[in-house]
């Protein structure tokens, strides 16, 4: 499904991707796990064609990402969900807008909006927050929000940039079953993360990362 | 679907109006404030335009003719002077007229009348009063005057005196200051005008650089640019018919004052000229509000828009 070609990305003074290889198939788990600047993040960049290869290519199916035109760029993350460490909501939207939002962007019907909205936000135990701002709810609250968004459109990947980053455990390990369930639905999941413990607590295939090169690609089980 | 589109852009940008709160009460006082710069630019052009026709409806040239000039050679002149493009008008009076009117005007004058019913015979001529279109084409009409072709047969010896040349020196310098006085008038509005849009555009980039980074995440969520766009034009349209139905109330009552106190002093009663011009100073408003609003959402949106 996501294969990297020999992918470098050099910045002016320094090297986020070192000579990166690998494919990730339909249905996976993949943890990825590093030390802070060790290239998680500009890893997930690229599926998403924020950041361009410096060299090498990364295909998302058949498309080669990095040539992506603006115009096609909304139909490509039409098809993926991303999990941001600092949730990035939408703050002056309601939990059920921010959602809305989401299947609007797509062109959902109002009805199809107003049928799956309480039905996702009950999936991550939300639906009493229907009208909260985000600023009204809890860190875990924003963060299973923001899984409810990712996922609301049924994307084929979705993309976890250090979900767990700024929770305590007890939300940490609820936001990782979420992640475990969305993938036994059949959703390619991405987890970037500096924790060891939760990739334990996955238990699924984990590439470790250090100075943008990946150093180890291991099947958990 | 467009319009279903349509409708959600629209909401969202009435939502956005009514959550962002202040910063949206800010952004509309701005537009406000330079709407209302335009306003008074409106009544100031108004203000001087009346000032300039009355200076101008004083100017004429009038062509006194000698008492024996025979009255149908007077009016082909006069016929032959309304054909030129330059003239707005041409009043004839006659040595009768011109007479009965010397006489009311020095009604009181007592050894001047004396004097008169002594001659017995009218010492006076018929004269035209010639009106121009513009002030700088009183030249031209004199011109014509002393031309050949425009006076008929023989009627070079009627005419007793043209008083263009007496007034030249005066009309001249008339000009030169009524022109002076609008390109001024349009360079002090130009002025003003560019300052106003420069501080609103600033204002509401900064509405929209609060919002930089949901941008960014509306566009990772999938959104079109014109998704994303969308609700901020609806805003800063917003902001104009807000901004506009301000100012206008700002000037109703300003307008009011001043049409009860200063008519005088300004030569014009400025709320006579709102009510009036209602509907066009109305438009004015509008039509600039909406578009700097937009124009200024537009341009700040799509910096973030890159990506």
């Amino acid at each position: 499904m996501i294969y990297f070609n020999n992918v470098s990305k050099i910045y002016k003074d320094a090297t986020a991707l070192d000579d990166v290889t690998f494919t990730i198939e339909t249905g996976e788990f993949v943890s990825v796990v590093g030390h802070s600047g060790a290239g998680k993040t500009t890893l997930t960049k690229m599926i998403l064609a924020e950041e361009m290869p410096s060299s090498g290519a990364v295909f998302f199916e058949s498309v080669d990402v990095s040539k992506v035109k603006n115009k096609d760029l909304t139909k490509l993350r039409r098809r993926i969900g991303i999990v941001f460490q600092d949730y990035k909501l939408l703050s002056n939207k309601t939990a059920y807008e921010n959602i809305a939002f989401a299947m609007e962007a797509v062109g959902k019907t109002e009805e199809e909006i107003a049928s799956d909205v309480p039905h996702v936000l009950e999936l991550v135990d939300l639906s009493h927050r229907l009208s909260h701002f985000p600023d009204q709810m809890s860190g875990g609250e924003q963060q299973r929000l923001a899984i409810a968004r990712a996922i609301i459109n049924q994307p084929e990947l979705i993309i976890a940039d250090e979900p767990t980053g700024n929770l305590d455990p007890i939300n940490t390990h609820e936001i990782v079953q979420i992640l475990k369930k969305i993938n036994d639905l059949g959703t390619t999941v991405i987890l970037t993360t500096h924790n060891r413990g939760i990739i334990e607590s996955v238990g699924k295939r984990v590439i470790t990362m250090e100075n943008g090169k990946i150093i180890r690609d291991t099947k958990h089980k | 679907m467009a319009l279903v589109a349509l409708k959600r852009i629209i909401k969202g940008g009435f939502l956005n109006f009514k959550r962002s709160g202040l910063v949206s009460w800010a952004a509309v006082l701005v537009v406000t404030v330079t709407l209302s710069v335009v306003a008074s630019i409106i009544f100031l052009q108004a203000i001087l335009h009346f000032s300039l026709n009355q200076i101008k409806d004083k100017v004429d040239v009038t062509i006194y003719f000698t008492t024996s000039a025979p009255e149908n050679k007077i009016l082909d002149l006069k016929s032959s002077l309304e054909k030129l493009p330059e003239v707005a008008s041409v009043s004839y009076t006659s040595a009768d007229e011109a007479l009965k009117i010397f006489r009311a005007r020095h009604s009181s004058d007592y050894p001047t009348i004396q004097a008169l019913d002594e001659i017995g015979s009218n010492p006076l001529g018929a004269y035209l009063n010639v009106k121009a279109k513009e002030v700088s084409q009183y030249e031209s009409i004199a011109n014509f005057l002393q031309s050949d072709n425009a006076l008929v047969v023989g009627a070079d010896s009627i005419v007793d005196k043209v008083n263009y040349h007496q007034n030249k020196l005066v009309i001249d310098r008339l000009n030169s200051l009524i022109s002076g006085a609008q390109k001024l008038g349009f360079l002090v509005t130009l002025l003003f005008v560019i300052i106003s849009i420069i501080i609103t555009f600033n204002t509401i980039r900064l509405t929209i650089f609060i919002s930089k980074e949901e941008i960014g995440v509306m566009r990772l969520v999938g959104a079109s640019k014109m998704h994303v766009r969308g609700p901020f034009l609806i805003e800063g349209a917003i902001y104009g018919v807000v901004a506009t139905l301000f100012t206008l109330v700002i000037f109703w009552p300003a307008t009011a004052w001043l049409g009860r106190n200063m008519t005088d002093f300004l030569g014009i009663n400025l709320y006579d000229y709102f009510i009036s011009n209602f509907i066009i100073i109305f438009a004015i408003l509008l039509l600039s509000g909406v578009g700097l609003g937009i124009i200024s959402s537009f341009l700040a949106v799509r910096k973030y828009l890159r990506k």
